[in-house]
């Protein structure tokens, strides 16, 4: 028989450390006591997100949620919620949760998901799934109920702007393409998702393809275009897959195809492989890539959504994007620009990774600040070390420090900040990141995906990359960092493209905010974070070496000498500087710096 | 399924919404519905998936289907795995490895009791009602 209550103690590593154990061992000997030990089942869960208010409790089936719960309310939950039925009212973490409904709360949950609102619901490869959660209606509504005009206004209206990095007003580009005469127009997905650490695309594409696809459709009827493409890499085989077969399927519905739901509207959508290329990800060159040239960018203007697609007029607009029309067709404008700040509408997909305990994809309402997507939703910073940055915008971006954890998050105050939104990789770095050594990961990043075209970008990035390289290995001088801020302003104004004119913003960012570091590393020849092998020195402290072999023992070079209890020796010729040494030491006889 | 008018299409959601509403209510079958990602499937929920049709297969439970969903988006605790079994709340489970989905199939859906250390919170509330 299944039991009555199910009782859900967080017991995730940062409640662990705040007590969840022993508030388990308490409730396990509270139900035993109380002879109710048959009729609620005591569960140990992952953590929860949250962690500031933990422990936490929930009781399912009902979802009362407890917050800051100690052993010392194991008995009352006990005796009020198991045997009574009645909820703490003291420990609710909203007070007024008593009189919802169980589905009504998401007060503590703070994601809202818009885009992903089938991932890891729906099987993406059964079409009747989407269809059953509204799919296609939003499509429906377009075609029978709504003029072009109507759509583009009510895109407008709902204030989406693009996910793809810019953030661009989707009506007016749509606009734009349904006002320029032609014959022949196109509508193309930008699906390449380049950035180092990003995934929400993919994501997307794979357990949601049909938004994608409906969206596509919504822009051909609105802007009178019939063919469709989305540029997607190779390196995507699932979603390739995922994306295929939704197409199959909705052609065979005539929900794609000739005369959609037997209106006179037609239009089919073909994927377009891309190679990898980062700079494919930018507009022109990814329509360049499309019509089989070699995947570099032209001038703007004029603008793809005038002259194209094999100079046609072409809509262009990201994954994520797309994946919200749906919603805003069928929901309205109204609800969609309220949700937001007062520039940025809507949600934004986060794929949150580096030194965070519970990393993931989250979707969160724009004007969220970073403190709640670090610490609540993300559960902190791992091994319990101290927050030093994120890193939000990829190679284009730029790092998001200390003082702007509480600042609301949306398009305007990011770049503000000196970052920006990007596309939505969000690296979460700890006091063992060094500064110059990320800054230069993402300088290495630029000068291999820059396509050469230009100069700026192509010697520009490059010389930057030598510049930070000689900082890491302790041979910079002030004068590069004058060097820096000169090419990084010519970069910014002479580059052909986003990828040039955005190389130099992960330098200019942390030599803002890490200034110090960047000196430490010019005048002190030294890596406060200890990352740059270069700068970093490992030496026995003689007088703390006990002599018990455990550093010569663990050395994969064997570059540690000395006798059994007698004090040892690094040779600083072999050192690799692999830090296990450093790592195995008990006697803190180890120094690093 | 040939191409569709608009009537059709109206009417093939609300059998599919019933259909689903009807499962969800089901007094028997119990669901099974693994997060199939590209991160789902590194982190091993193939080995997940072949487990659970193993030991189902083995305790010759039929009224359970396994389904396979996109990412729930808790990359941490990859494979993740969500459970309805009626008469229980859904609840999702993560680290979802060989023998974890074994012990889900013996203790959740013959025992009718969670499974202690791998249950994690659903992330957002639906917005599709
Ligand atoms: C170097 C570079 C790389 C880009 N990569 C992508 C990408 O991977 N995905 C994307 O959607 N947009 C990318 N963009 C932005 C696109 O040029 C374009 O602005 C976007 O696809 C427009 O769609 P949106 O308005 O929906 O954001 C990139 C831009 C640059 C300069």
């Amino acid at each position: 028989m299944a039991y009555k209550n199910y009782i859900l103690v967080c017991a995730g590593t940062a409640c662990e450390s705040s007590k969840g154990i022993a508030l388990y061992k308490e409730l396990e000997k509270e139900l035993a006591a109380q002879g109710v030990d048959a009729e609620a089942q005591l569960v140990k869960t992952g953590c929860f997100g949250f962690c500031e208010q933990g422990p936490i409790v929930k009781i399912l089936p009902d979802e009362s949620f407890y917050v800051k719960v100690g052993p010392e309310h194991a008995k009352e939950i006990v005796s009020e919620h198991i045997v009574k039925g009645r909820k703490v009212e003291a420990l609710l973490y909203d007070k007024e949760q008593q009189d919802q409904k169980a589905d009504e709360i998401d007060f503590y949950q703070k994601q809202q998901r818009i885009v992903l609102r089938n991932c890891g619901v729906i099987n993406p490869e059964y079409i009747d799934e989407y269809i059953a959660r509204d799919g296609y209606a939003a499509l429906e509504k377009v075609l029978f109920e709504m003029t072009p005009d109507k759509v583009i206004e009510e895109l407008k209206d709902s204030g989406l702007r693009g996910r793809g990095g810019a953030g661009f007003p989707t009506g007016l580009k749509w606009s734009f393409t349904k006002n320029t005469d032609s014959e022949q127009k196109y509508i193309v997905c930008n699906a390449d998702e380049g950035d180092p650490g990003a995934y929400m695309d993919r994501s997307t594409a794979e357990g949601d393809p049909h938004s994608i696809l409906e969206a596509m459709a919504i822009a051909g009827h609105t802007v009178g275009a019939n063919q469709g493409y989305i540029y997607i890499r190779a390196e995507y085989p699932l979603a390739i897959e995922r994306l295929n077969n939704a197409i199959d399927q909705a052609r065979e519905y005539g929900l794609l195809g000739d005369n959609i739901l037997g209106t006179d509207f037609s239009f089919d959508i073909e994927l377009r492989l891309g190679a990898g290329a980062f700079v494919c990800g930018e507009e022109t060159a990814l329509l360049a890539s499309i019509e089989g040239k070699r995947g570099m960018p032209i001038p703007r203007p004029p603008f793809p959504a005038v002259k194209g697609l094999w100079g046609k007029p072409t809509v262009t607009n990201n994954v994520e994007t797309y994946a919200n029309i749906p919603m805003i067709i069928l929901k309205g404008s109204a609800w969609f620009s309220s949700i937001g700040t007062a520039s940025t509408k809507g949600t934004k997909v986060f794929a949150l990774t580096g030194k965070i305990n519970n990393s993931g994809l989250i979707e969160v309402p724009m004007g969220t600040t970073l403190r709640e997507i670090i610490y609540d939703i993300g559960g902190g910073i791992s091994g319990g070390k101290k927050f030093k940055a994120a890193q939000t915008g990829g190679p284009s971006g730029g790092v998001l420090t200390e003082e702007f954890l509480d600042t609301p998050i949306d398009y305007e105050s990011l770049q503000s900040i000196g970052s920006m939104m990007g596309s939505g990789g969000m690296i979460v770095m700890d006091e063992d990141d060094c500064m110059i050594d990320v800054t230069k990961f993402y300088l290495e990043f630029s000068v291999d995906e820059s396509c050469g075209k230009c100069a700026p970008c192509r010697i520009g990035s490059r010389t930057c990359y030598n510049i930070l390289d000689k900082f890491s290995k302790g041979q910079g001088t002030m004068e590069d960092i004058d060097s820096l801020k000169e090419l990084a302003q010519a970069m910014r104004k002479a580059s052909l493209c986003g990828l040039g004119q955005c190389t130099p913003n992960p330098i200019m960012s942390t030599l803002n905010y890490f200034e110090d570091e960047y000196m430490a590393h010019i005048k002190d020849k030294c890596c406060p974070a200890g990352k740059c092998k270069d700068l970093l020195a490992y030496t026995v402290v003689e007088d703390k070496c006990i002599g018990c072999t455990a550093c010569a023992r663990v050395c994969p070079v064997n570059c540690i000498s000395g006798e059994v209890k007698g004090v040892h020796l690094i040779d600083q010729d072999q050192c690799i500087k692999c830090g296990q040494c450093f790592d195995k030491c008990k006697f803190d006889a180890i120094l690093k710096g | 399924m040939a191409k569709m008018t608009l009537e059709e299409l109206r009417n093939l959601r609300e059998s599919k919404k019933k259909e689903m509403v009807q499962r969800d209510g089901d007094e028997k079958s119990a669901q099974i519905i693994i997060g199939m990602g590209t991160c789902g499937i590194a982190a091993g929920a193939k080995e997940a998936f072949d487990a659970f049709l193993d030991e189902l297969n083995s305790h010759e439970i039929k009224d359970t289907r396994i389904t396979q969903t996109g990412c729930m988006g808790l990359c941490f605790s990859e494979p993740t795995v969500e459970v309805a079994v009626p008469g229980m709340p859904r609840v999702i489970y993560g680290n979802v490895t060989d023998k974890v989905a074994r012990r889900i199939v013996r203790e959740h859906i013959i025992e009718k009791a969670l499974v202690s250390d791998h249950i994690f919170d659903k992330p957002a509330a639906d917005i599709i009602k």
